[in-house]
């Protein structure tokens, strides 16, 4: 089965990937709104493709159902709390920076 | 309260029970339809076994939007990721108010999910018919505003 564990690396590496551009992506935006964006890089993508690389190694076992079952559980719960994060900084007063109506954008990376 | 709806959560809860148990003896077994069943009991007592708590309706329709959101996902996420990497960060944060034309509570929550879920957009808050929306960049707000996604959770919820 060296086709699907090719595949297999493949995903799961992507997915390694993507988790480090959400985390790098953290760090380089400039304000807590636009963190969230990078953030949800990492649990859309980054959890996604991982998840699909290991049930492709677990086949059709009890174990790549225990999977479905997690992957539809972040994909579920994954929006709610960033809404209600969202939801409490803006009700807090968190103002996020936005960009200017024409021109480009206002803020700068730190 | 339906009986289809009663059996349905039963049989949901079950099969839960056995991906989560891995073991098939008689006594687990019936440990696991006693279970469902006092639950479902618990639930009715609780008044969640509706229409919002268990979607059963919403099942056909799910699996025609569904693929095409998750198709979604994996295209922003790489637009985001391409923001991210790129040295000048070409991000114009942007607050905009979209129209949903959703009837239900349901359907309005499954939009403002899709919009939080989608990378680069998140739903801030609700009022009425309006979602405010966070977005990245000055394009992903017009893609919400434009309402390609408003019109697919409407006919998804108007499927049952």
């Amino acid at each position: 089965m060296i086709g699907i564990d090719i595949l297999t690396w493949f995903l799961v590496s992507a997915g390694g990937v993507f988790c480090v551009i959400g985390a790098v992506g953290m760090l380089r935006m400039p304000d807590f709104f636009t963190r969230m964006h990078a953030a949800s890089v990492i649990d859309t993508l980054g959890a996604g493709l991982i998840i699909a690389g290991l049930i492709l190694q677990s086949g059709f076992t009890l174990a790549s159902l225990k999977l479905l079952i997690l992957g539809l559980l972040i994909f579920f719960t994954s929006p709610t709390a960033s809404h209600a994060l969202a939801s409490a900084a803006l009700e807090r007063g968190a103002e996020p920076i936005l960009a200017d109506e024409e021109g480009e954008s206002s803020s700068s990376p730190r | 309260m339906s009986p289809y709806r009663s059996i349905s959560v039963i049989a949901t809860l079950f099969l839960f029970w056995v991906v989560m148990s891995g073991f098939f003896t008689p006594f687990l077994l019936t440990m696991g339809v006693v279970s469902a069943v006092a639950i479902l009991w618990f639930a009715h007592r609780m008044d969640v076994v509706d229409h919002e708590g268990h979607p059963i309706h919403l099942g056909r329709s799910a699996f025609s939007y569904w693929p095409w959101l998750i198709g979604e996902i994996a295209r922003s996420a790489l637009d985001v990721s391409r923001i991210i990497v790129d040295p000048a960060l070409p991000i114009s944060p942007t607050m905009v108010r979209v129209k949903t034309s959703q009837k239900t509570q349901v359907g309005q929550v499954t939009y403002a999910n899709s919009i939080t879920l989608t990378p680069g957009t998140i739903s801030v808050a609700i009022a009425g018919d309006e979602i405010l929306v966070h977005a990245l960049t000055r394009e992903g707000a017009q893609g919400v505003a434009d309402g390609d996604m408003d019109r697919r959770v409407t006919a998804f919820e108007g499927l049952s």
